[in-house]
Parts: structure tokens; sequence; C-alpha cells
């Protein structure tokens, strides 16, 4: 480190993927961590093990998934910055406490590195398919948020996002990645973020008889309630009215609902982030996440130096899917290809927005191995012509 | 410490730990969880306790839906993992006070695993685990404390599993405090509840309730007054080493205090730690 570098000067390091989410998570202001161990997202659980204690922040290894979320939920009910990471049996079995953060609008940090499933699957084969469960892992309508860094310093630049979007919007978010990208090692820069580009969610103050604890505000984000300010609020996963109370009156639950939802379209400029790659005049589009983006880069590099022109859209924000941003990108394309680590979720996505005349293919390997720029060059070569 | 320091000399009134507005409440006439519920407000009013700072955090079931009416900070959380929501809101805001309500289905099925835990680690938080046999919220079912041979929806002839002795299962899994009352003896109640809130470290409490709607009825054990006079008749009221015949048990039930001991407490433990490690040791 550069002795005359002043104090958030980046520092360059050799960094895991897994290690980068934790650091990215403590500079983001979390101090509650509950995890429980599974490969291979288990590095971020040791980082957090020792790093928490250093900051003042407290690490807990629950006795189960489901027990971790809660902790997790129950630390951020208490007004701390929580996250607990996972891989995939784990993820199906925090979508229970993820509604509840869902209903009662705790904002919170789940991460999922990704490996083969179904059940057990390959523990420690890389794959993407959770992209469909991280969208629609937990019963009923339900606002969430997914993230889906394709690089070691992306995923420490996400996850201080995820954080900042989980507190503004007060919403569960997801942080997605791979298990090469979560076990690649890269040199980096971490930046610690200055104080204004943390984001604190909005505490409820002035008298305590006009606080409405889910009273919808302009920005429909309701003001919480830290326990011990005098506010006494009540907190539950059933359906509840603005007070906070369970009600199954219609017209109150509609509100509710169309709040819940609408919150993440109100807030859709702030939680939409693509990078687009080459893609004004490419003729073949890439769409990808993760590591088939990365082979979609190098593929790209090598179809122009033979003169096909590819280009790459990459939601980095994966929910809500961008789907203006994607339908403006892929119109007068030729073809759509959509590589994944699973057996065709993302490409779902695709097909239901392509313009007309837009041929979508979908480019899958759901065999433990990464989709490599070879596969990605022979696709697009195939939909050109 | 196991002081126990009154600090309000004022009478106690149920209604000033109220959520009022909510009232008519849903409990069914003759059902043990309400006065659960004021022995309970007694204890915490008999301790001075800061509503303000009190974290009521409870589950699914009838039990689940008392925490509601409790006038403090009230998170109704998932089926059987109240314990879990309140081992990271403790750990998280140690200045709380953090009392769980559960009932046998919600801590003794679903959440077991969460229970067992939770007496290992010794956080600060007392949990009060309303047993009244049965799954009432949901109909009638059997639940993990049903008596032998006993009626419900999913047990059409007779209970045939064994019963948890659910004190003795956290007392096992090494909870520094473990305690059972009946509802009968509302002021016994109170004043187990207000040790067991005092005491640092993970507390448990065994409430028996009684189901008299749903549970009674289909085992034809009476009106609620009958089932709790049936209560008095058999109950030797000591303290510690007494014993209650249940009258819809088929063994009696002994109550009072059965584990009263001093061990570190986690959050404290690990706060140490974390102070030895940012003064540059290992934390060991």
């Amino acid at each position: 480190m550069n002795a005359h570098a002043g104090k958030n000067a980046p520092v360059l390091r050799n960094i895991q993927g897994n290690a980068a989410c934790a650091l990215g998570a403590i500079a983001a202001g979390c101090r509650f961590y509950a995890g429980y161990p599974i490969t291979p997202s288990s590095e971020i659980a040791e980082k957090m093990a020792a790093e928490l204690p250093k900051v003042g922040g407290t690490f807990i290894q629950m006795e189960d998934e489901i027990g971790s979320m809660a902790a997790t939920i129950g630390a951020s009910l208490g007004g701390v910055k929580a996250m607990t990471a996972t891989s995939g049996p784990g993820f199906s079995l925090k979508q229970e406490n993820l509604g509840y953060a869902a209903i009662t609008e705790t904002p919170c940090v789940i991460v999922n590195v990704m490996r083969g499933g179904p059940s057990t699957g390959m523990p420690t084969r890389p794959a993407q398919g959770d992209i469909m469960q991280a969208r629609w892992g937990t019963h009923g309508d339900h606002p969430v948020i997914v993230l889906a860094p394709h690089t070691v310093r992306e995923i420490y630049e996400e996850t201080i996002r995820a954080f900042n979007l989980a507190e503004a919007l007060r919403v569960p978010v997801v942080v997605l990645f791979d298990e090469i990208i979560g076990h690649l090692v890269e040199t980096v820069e971490l930046a610690q973020p200055a104080p204004e580009e943390l984001t604190e969610r909005k505490w409820a103050t002035g008298p305590r008889e006009e606080y409405l604890p889910y009273a919808a505000e302009e920005d429909m984000i309701p003001a919480m309630a830290r326990p011990g300010d005098g506010y006494r609020a009540h907190t539950t996963g059933l359906t509840h009215d603005e007070r906070g109370f369970p009600t199954q009156d219609p017209q109150k639950v509609t509100a509710f609902m169309d709040r819940l939802l609408g919150k993440l379209e109100r807030h859709h400029d702030l939680i939409e982030r693509n990078e687009l790659v080459d893609t004004d005049d490419a003729d073949v589009l890439i769409l990808a996440i993760g590591t088939p983006a990365r082979a979609a880069k190098s593929a790209i590099r090598e179809l122009r130096a033979e003169g096909v022109k590819a280009g790459l859209f990459r939601p980095v924000t994966l929910w809500p899917f961008p789907a203006e941003a994607f339908r403006a990108v892929a119109t007068g394309k030729k073809a759509v290809i959509v590589p994944e680590m699973n057996m065709g979720q993302l490409v779902l996505e695709a097909e239901q927005l392509a313009p007309e005349g837009v041929a979508i293919r979908g480019l899958n390997r759901y065999d433990g191995e990464a989709i490599t720029p070879a596969m990605i060059v022979k696709a697009v070569k195939e939909n050109v012509a | 410490m196991n002081e126990i320091r009154v600090t309000s000399a004022d009478k106690f009134d149920i209604r000033d730990w109220l959520r009022t507005e909510l009232m008519p409440h849903f409990m069914c006439p003759g059902c043990g969880h309400g006065i659960a519920l004021r022995a309970l407000l007694w204890a915490c009013h008999e301790l001075g306790i800061d509503k303000d700072k009190l974290a009521i955090v409870s589950g699914i079931g009838c039990s689940g839906r008392t925490g509601a009416y409790i006038d403090a900070n009230t998170f109704h959380t998932t089926h059987g993992r109240p314990l879990a929501f309140a081992t990271g809101l403790k750990l998280a805001r140690p200045d709380l006070t953090v009392i769980v309500i559960t009932g046998d289905g919600d801590s003794l099925a679903i959440g077991g695993n969460h229970l067992i835990h939770a007496c290992r680690r010794n956080l600060d938080i007392t949990c009060m685990m309303l047993n009244n046999e049965v799954y009432g919220m949901t109909g009638g079912q059997v639940s993990p404390t049903t008596s032998a041979q006993r009626y419900t929806t999913t047990t059409p002839a007779g209970n045939m599993e064994p019963v948890f002795d659910a004190c003795r299962l956290a007392e096992g899994a090494g909870a520094s405090f473990v305690g059972r009352e009946a509802t009968l003896q509302i002021p016994t109640l109170k004043d187990l509840l207000k040790e067991a809130i005092a005491h640092e470290g993970f507390s448990f409490v065994e409430v028996i309730s009684d189901c008299t709607e749903i549970f009674g009825r289909k085992n034809a054990l009476g009106s609620s007054p009958e089932m709790v006079l049936k209560q008095k008749k058999v109950m030797i009221p000591e303290r510690s080493d007494n014993r209650i015949a249940q009258p819809f048990r088929p063994n009696p039930f002994p109550t009072g205090v059965f584990v009263r001991q001093e061990r570190p407490e986690y959050g404290a433990a690990y706060r140490q730690m974390c102070e030895r490690v940012q003064k540059g040791g290992k934390g060991r």
C-alpha cells in the first residue's frame, strides 16, 4: 500500500470472489452475519467470522439455513445491516424467511453462490440453475432484487450496492453468482466507499401518535421503527394494514400489495444496471450473466477480429429484468444467443421479450463445466448468416 | 446476576401493557393463553421493564398471535422460527429485553432445532412456551405434547405417539434456567416468569395452558373452569419440586424451577472476544 495514499485510497490485492463479497459487505456497513456452512459459499462466512469482530460486528453460525436467514432478518429488525450467504440447497431453505423479509419490508442481503442442482447436485461445480428461483423462490407475489456480478471487483461493488438498495427500498436483495466467480482470484482495487455513497434506511421520527408503520409515503417506502426509539411497532408476516396489524380487508390488501410490488417499479432507475458491450453495430446479440458473460466478452473480441459483429447485453441487475433496455438493444438484431449454465432459464425472459423478427437461441451447458468462448463463437457464427 | 429488582410499587394494571385498540382478542373462551399473557406482563411490570426496550418475538399458532396484543416492540415471525429471529435480534441489540412466546408445535415440532440450539448457546433470551397439547389454530391436530390416547383431528383413533417432556429436553440441551407452571396459579406463574426474565442467559418456561374449545371438547374434558378446577384439586403448591397431576395427562407433571445455573451468557462472551480482537489479540 502506498504510504502517501489517503485514507480512502483503493488498495490493490489478490482476492477471491467470495472474500470480496465479505469485504464489500463490511464496507457497506454490514455488522451482522448469520450463516451455515455450505459449498461453495463457505469462504464468505469464514471471512465474516474473522472480520466482523474487528469492526464491532457480530458473526454467528446458526443451527441451519432457515435459522441463519431468520437471525439475519432479526438483526436487521433491530436496526443493524445484516447478511447471509449460501448455495442452492440452502437457498431453497431460506425461501420461507426471504418471503418474511419481503412482506415485512426488512432490508437484508442474501448471497447465493450457485452450484450444480437440483438437490445436492454437484456441490463443487459451477452452475446457473437458480436464476428463476432467485426471482420466484418464495411463495406468493413478492418483491426481490437480484444482482448478478461477473468479476471479483464487481462482486465487491455489487455487494455494497445490494446493501444500499436493501436499505433504500426496504427489500431483500440477492447477490447471485456462480462457483467459478466465487472462487476466482483476481487482482483488484477495493475502494472504501465514502459515507455519502452508503445508504441508511429511513427511520421513523416524529410523534408516536402520528406514526403509521406501513403508511405509503410519496416514495412508497415507509419509515421503519427502530426498537428502543419509542414507537413500539408490530411486525408480522401476515398481510397487514398501515398500522402493521393483520387485515383481510380486500381494499387494504390490494393497496398493500400494489405498494409492495410497485415500489420497485417506482425506483426502477435506482435499481437497473446493465452493461452493453459492442451492441450498437452488432448483428448478433449475446444475453448473459456471470461466467458465460465473461466467455462472451472473449468471444466478441475473437469474432470481431474475424469481422463478425457480435455484442453483449449483460444485466447487472438481473431482477427485475431490464425489459425495456433489452428490447431496445435486441431490436433489429438477427439473433439473440443466450448462453447459460443450466437447461434454459434466462432464455425464457428473452423469448418473452423478443422483438419481432429476432431469433432467440439458447446455448446451454449443465455438466458442471463452464460455457467457453469457443462455444459462443460457434453459436454466433451459426446465427449470423 | 439473579436478583430481582422491583422498581415500581404501582399496582399492576394489564391495560397499561396492552394494545387495547386490538380488543376484543381472537382467543377462544376458556383459553389459557390469556392468563399466561397476564402473568408475563405482570412479571414485566414488577421487574420495571421499559416497554420501549421490550421485544416480543413469536411464531405461528395461537401462541404466536398473543404477542400482537402487547404494547411493545412485537415481532410475529414464521412458524417455528421465533427463537432464530430472536437470536439475531438479541445479538444485534443486547440492550433489548427479548422474550419469545411460542407453542408446543411451534417450538417442539417445526422449531425443535432452533429450541435445542438456543438452549445450548445460552443467549440472554426468555422463551415462554405455551403448551396446550394441540395445534389449535389449524383446527386441532396432534402435537408433540398431546397425551396418549387423546383424540385430535389427526388421531381419530387416539394418539399413539409418545410425548415430549419439553423441560427435560431444554435441560438436556443446556438451558441455564428451566421451569414449568400451569395457568391456574397466576402469581406463581408470574414469579417463575420474573425469575426467568431476570436470569442472565437462556431461560425456558413451559406454561401448561388449556385448549378448551378445540382439545377439551373433543376429549370430553369439560368446560374451562372444570378443567382448571380439576387441576386445582391435584396441585401441590410448592416451588421447585412440587408435582401437579394434570387431569388431562396420564402422568403427574412436576412444576417449579428445574434448572438454575450460572454459566457465561453468549452475547457478552462474544463481545468480550471482539474487544480482545480489536486490541490486537487473536480473540482467544
